[in-house]
Parts: structure tokens; C-alpha cells; sequence
């Protein structure tokens, strides 16, 4: 009872941070810096419904979200208005990744990893190469940003506020999804694909949906992204960007809903900090990488809770001497 | 007519290439399941170390060779020291190999910049033959060679000899093969450098032809994936026919449709992943 008390009252708190972060942050750039870390935790989130719930490794997401991205850039450079060109990109992204769920379902583990970084590579290069639909390296820019009922999102508080809103409306719907008898045996499929099949689930149903899941909310952080960017480029579409975001996932901890979010954080905060003092960001990214395979696996929230867990049971049994004189064989906790 | 046969000249030599580039990959990816995304990487790095030896005034095949053998050693280390402690898990190994991809992408530019570099074709390479008032570059035919002699000394050495039935063996069943004695480890480790090097080779032959850039490596990558995929995993026939498949297609791709030259490479991949996902030559494995 106190634990779930404790737990609504840790809610309460981030949602009261989060609705006032502007007023007690003040300075507009670290509002930006808030408003990218909530667009890419969408992202991230997006990502996790795979990764961590379906065990199925994407590292073609950077072309889903670009899908989304481009086609309302393109659509709004075009001249259609916000709304169609909003409508349009969800649509598009849908319809991108059923031919991506389809495609990449037909294998599971690395074959899947490998046919997602291929996809992923295809998309990059119609943004790169077909210079006369996407502009190639050139990009795309996105001249204004939507008003929602006559709000101007045009200040950096005004789109963080927008940006959450997306965002909440995101951590809401992943909630209900982990919870949901789908997300229950969507984790079935991840663990026991074979006794999912025996007892009469459509594994293969269960994937795509999920998939179609993920790639809906991908889309949509590409949406918030050009409007906060008012820009996108093939860089966006580049596999540097499928890695941050599996990096995002991995390093808060995959299958966790707070463990994306934290991740988004931690990378977009990084990468800032990095960018502002030497241009080797995929230097720092790499060895990230390296360090968290090397010591933390489980990623940071989890990795850090053993971490110290495993140090201060080392130091209580040095305290505690005679604990480490336990005969053999017994079971130490 | 000519620009036609021109093309398939290129294509042809293109294909030596990348196969080169997809026989290390599809030992590593294939045969022993490691998903290696620093395989480009391999590429690139054995090229600009292939340019450096050149630039040095090394003969070619001292630059090739040299190249080749420092890749080894290089992967050899990474299968060793960090791959081998993640054997089965999927995730890391892939988490792995991309840092290191990137980390190699972002040290190369820092050491041989953003421009690219184009070693001159040696002189001994240099040159045109003439069969029957058709004209060949030399250097083209010498790649396909060299790409034809790797690929039976593979072949050779997995179907043929008693090293390439251990190796079998060990991606076969480990704990067997490591019961009757085979050192499966180590022989993984072999393999692996073997085809870091077999990638750095091809970096070092593609350099007068490609040229070396930044931004080679994940541009390779997916080549070496889409050929393995199309010719079946593990199969080193299937990387054969894929390399000279997507080297006719990239060509004509470019001359024909120079804006989706790149997106035209994958519709075979994708064709073959809907009719036959073991790919070309892949055997069924249940």
C-alpha cells in the first residue's frame, strides 16, 4: 500500500516538474534541450515496444521516423496545410512500416536486425540519392510550425509545452499497452514463441501489430522533430540515428517504460554537452557502446542498482567479517 | 554497344570486389552467426591503410598483403578480447561491433580527413588488353581474378580440407566438436580474422577503383548484407552469384536510373526475403 502510495506521489512530482519546467528553467535553450529530450523519449519509447517487449532488435527505426518527418516536410513545402500533411505523414509511416513488419518478420534474432539495418539503409537512400523527390542532401525546410487552437507554438516554451503534451499522451499509451493482455503476450512471444504458437496465439499477428505499434509512435516523434528542427535532412535518415535510439533504449534499460526516457535523457543531454566541446560525437557514441557491453549490460538503472548493490555487500562483508568465513556451499543470501 | 559492355566490364569488377567484401562477412555472419556491422569498417580501414603503404611507395601487393595482415591481427584482438565473452547474445555483440564501427569511422577521418583518397593504378596493372577489337583494362580483369582465386581457395579450404571441416563442426554443434577436440574457440578467432582481412584486401584492390572516403564503411555494409542475404547465409556459392548479381545491377542501376541506382541494389534482397528467405543457395535449417 505505502509503495504505491510512494510510487503515485514519484508520479505526481515528475508531472509537477514537468508542467513548470519552463518557469524555474528560464533560459530558452535549456528549454530546447528539455523539448528534444521528450521528442527523441518518443522515439526511444517507440523503439523499447520492440526491443524490449518483443525482443525483436530494429536498427532501421531512423527510417520510419524519417518517413514521418519527410512526408509532412514535403507535404508543407508542397503547400498542403498542417493538418493533411500530419494525417498524410501518420499515414505513410503506417503504411512504410507494414512493408517493413512484413519484410523483417520473415526471420526473428540477428536475421531480423539485419534485414531492419537494410531497410533502414534503402530509405536513407532514397532521402540521400533521389535528389528530385526529397532534395537530396539539400534537405527540407519546414517554414512554420502548427497552431493547435489558435496556440502559436512558435516560442520555445509554447512548443515544450506541446512537446509533453505528445509525450504524456505517449508514456500513456505504452502504460496501457504493457499492461494489455496484447502487450502480456506480445512478452510471450518474446520469451516462448514456440508455447505461444501450441496454445493457439498468432505469433506472427502478434509481431506485426506490434510493430505497427512502434512504428506509428516513431512517425510521430518524426513529426515533432521537424517541427522542432523546422528542418530535415538524410542525416536524420542515417544509421547514426536507428543507434542513438537503441542506444537510448539499451542504456536507461530496454523493457522498462522509465528506462527509455531516461536514456533519451542522458544521450541528448550527452551528445549537447559533447558537441560543445569537440566534434567527435560518434567517437564518444562508440565508446559509450563498448563501456555499457563491458560493465553494464542490463543498462543504467538496472546496471547501477547492481553496481551498488554488489559494492555494498562487498563493504558490509568487509565490515562484517565473520559474513565472509561462510562455509562453502551455503547460500549467501 | 560498347557503353553496354563497358558497364558489364564494371560489373564485373565490382563484383570481384564485393565479393571479397561478403566471403569474410558471410563466414562471420553466416557460418558463425556474428552479426559483424563493423564489416565496413574492415573495408575501409584495410583501404586506408592499403593508400597509406602506397603512399609510402610500397609495391601494391606488399600494400594488400600488409593490409591484410594488420586487419587480422586487429580483428583477431576484437573476436578474442571482447566478442568471444558475448558468444550468443545477439544484442551486444551488435552493440559491440557498432561501436567499434563508429569509433573506426570517426578516427579515420580524424587521421586521413574527409578527402578522399585515389592511389594511382600500379603500373605493372596499368593498361589495356585487346581481345577480339574489344578493349579490357587490365586492372578490372585483375581484380575478377583475384576475387575468382579467393573464392575456390575458400571453397577449397571449407568444403575440402580437415581445418574446414573442424570449423564446420564447431558452428555445427560446439559442444560436440569441443568434445572430440576441436579448439572451437580458436578456430573462431582464425575465422574471424580471416575475414577481416579478406575485407581489408578488398578495400586495398577497390582503392584505385572506388577510391577511399569517409562514409565508405556503412556504405559497404549494406552491400556485403544484401549479398549474403540474396545468395543464403553460409554459403559461400550464394556470395559469389549475390556479389556479381548486385555488382551488374549497381552499375546498370546507375547508368539507367542514376537516382535510384541504390534503391533498385535492395529489390532483389527484398524479392528474395518474400519468395525464399534462405536466400539463393541457403540450406534450410530448421
Amino acid at each position: 500500500m505505502s509503495r504505491i502510495t510512494l510510487r503515485r506521489a514519484a508520479i505526481l512530482l515528475a508531472l509537477v516538474a514537468l508542467a513548470t519546467l519552463p518557469a524555474w528553467v528560464g533560459n530558452s535553450y535549456y528549454i530546447n534541450i528539455a523539448s528534444q529530450i521528450l521528442l527523441w523519449a518518443v522515439l526511444a519509447l517507440a523503439l523499447n515496444v520492440l526491443v524490449g517487449y518483443a525482443g525483436l532488435v530494429s536498427l532501421g527505426h531512423a527510417g520510419l521516423f524519417a518517413m514521418g518527418g519527410y512526408t509532412a516536410a514535403l507535404l508543407l513545402d508542397a503547400g498542403y496545410g498542417h493538418f493533411t500533411g500530419n494525417l498524410a505523414a501518420l499515414l505513410a509511416t503506417l503504411l512504410a512500416t507494414a512493408v517493413f513488419a512484413v519484410l523483417a518478420l520473415r526471420a526473428t534474432g540477428i536475421g531480423f536486425l539485419m534485414i531492419t539495418l537494410a531497410i533502414g539503409q534503402i530509405l536513407w537512400g532514397i532521402a540521400y540519392r533521389w535528389a528530385g523527390l526529397t532534395n537530396g542532401d539539400n534537405g527540407v525546410n519546414v517554414t512554420t510550425r502548427p497552431a493547435p487552437f489558435g496556440l502559436s507554438l512558435a516560442s520555445a516554451p509554447s512548443f515544450y509545452y506541446a512537446t509533453l503534451v505528445v509525450f504524456l499522451v505517449t508514456v500513456v499509451s505504452m502504460a496501457v499497452f504493457v499492461r494489455s493482455p496484447f502487450g502480456a503476450s506480445l512478452a510471450g512471444t518474446r520469451d516462448q514463441s514456440r508455447r505461444m504458437t501450441a496454445l493457439g496465439y498468432n505469433v506472427w499477428l502478434i509481431r506485426f501489430l506490434a510493430i505497427m505499434f512502434s512504428g506509428f509512435w516513431s512517425g510521430v516523434a518524426g513529426l515533432l522533430f521537424i517541427y522542432y528542427n523546422q528542418f530535415i535532412s538524410p542525416q536524420v535518415v542515417a544509421l547514426t540515428t536507428s543507434a542513438e535510439a537503441l542506444l537510448m533504449v539499451i542504456s536507461g534499460g530496454s523493457g522498462t517504460l522509465l528506462g527509455p526516457i531516461f536514456g533519451a535523457a542522458i544521450v541528448v543531454i550527452m551528445k549537447n554537452v559533447v558537441s560543445a566541446y569537440i566534434e567527435r560525437w560518434n567517437l564518444v557514441l562508440g565508446v559509450i557502446f563498448i563501456l555499457i557491453i563491458s560493465f553494464m549490460p542490463e543498462g543504467l538503472v538496472p546496471g547501477s542498482v547492481r553496481l551498488w548493490r554488489t559494492a555494498s555487500q562487498a563493504l558490509r562483508s568487509r565490515v562484517n567479517g565473520r559474513a565472509a568465513l561462510r562455509p562453502a556451499g551455503e547460500p549467501t543470501s | 554497344m560498347t557503353l553496354w559492355l563497358t558497364l558489364a566490364v564494371n560489373s564485373i569488377a565490382l563484383g570481384g570486389l564485393l565479393f571479397l567484401l561478403s566471403s569474410g562477412f558471410s563466414l562471420i555472419f553466416g557460418l558463425m552467426r556474428i552479426p559483424n556491422l563493423m564489416h565496413g569498417s574492415f573495408f575501409m580501414l584495410g583501404a586506408y591503410f592499403g593508400v597509406t603503404l602506397l603512399a609510402k611507395g610500397y609495391n601494391f601487393w606488399i600494400a594488400a598483403l600488409g593490409s591484410a595482415a594488420a586487419m587480422a591481427v586487429i580483428g583477431g584482438i576484437i573476436e578474442r578480447l571482447l566478442l568471444r565473452r558475448l558468444e550468443g547474445q545477439v544484442l551486444p555483440q551488435v552493440l559491440l561491433t557498432l561501436g567499434f564501427a563508429f569509433i573506426v569511422g570517426d578516427v579515420c577521418l580524424m587521421l586521413w580527413t574527409g578527402d578522399p583518397w585515389q592511389p594511382a593504378t600500379p603500373d605493372h596493372l596499368r593498361g589495356i588488353v585487346q581481345v577480339a577489337g574489344l578493349y579490357f583494362p587490365i586492372f578490372r580483369l585483375v581484380i575478377v581474378l583475384v576475387a575468382m582465386v579467393i573464392a575456390i581457395a575458400l571453397w577449397l579450404l571449407v568444403d575440402w580440407t580437415r581445418l574446414g571441416a573442424m570449423i564446420r563442426a564447431g558452428v555445427d554443434d560446439p559442444a560436440i566438436a569441443r568434445v572430440v577436440g576441436i579448439k572451437v574457440s580458436q578456430l573462431f578467432t582464425l575465422v574471424f580474422a580471416l575475414g577481416a582481412a579478406l575485407a581489408a584486401f578488398g578495400g586495398v584492390m577497390g582503392a584505385p577503383y572506388l577510391s577511399v572516403y569517409p562514409g565508405l564503411d556503412f556504405e559497404m555494409l549494406p552491400l556485403a548484407l544484401i549479398v549474403v542475404i540474396l545468395g543464403g547465409t553460409g554459403s559461400l556459392l550464394g556470395a559469389l552469384v549475390g556479389s556479381f548479381l548486385i555488382g551488374f545491377l549497381y552499375n546498370f542501376g546507375q547508368a539507367m536510373f542514376p537516382d535510384l541506382a541504390y534503391v533498385i541494389l535492395f529489390l532483389p534482397m527484398l524479392l528474395i526475403l518474400v519468395l525464399r528467405p534462405q536466400g539463393l543457395f541457403g540450406r534450410v535449417v530448421s
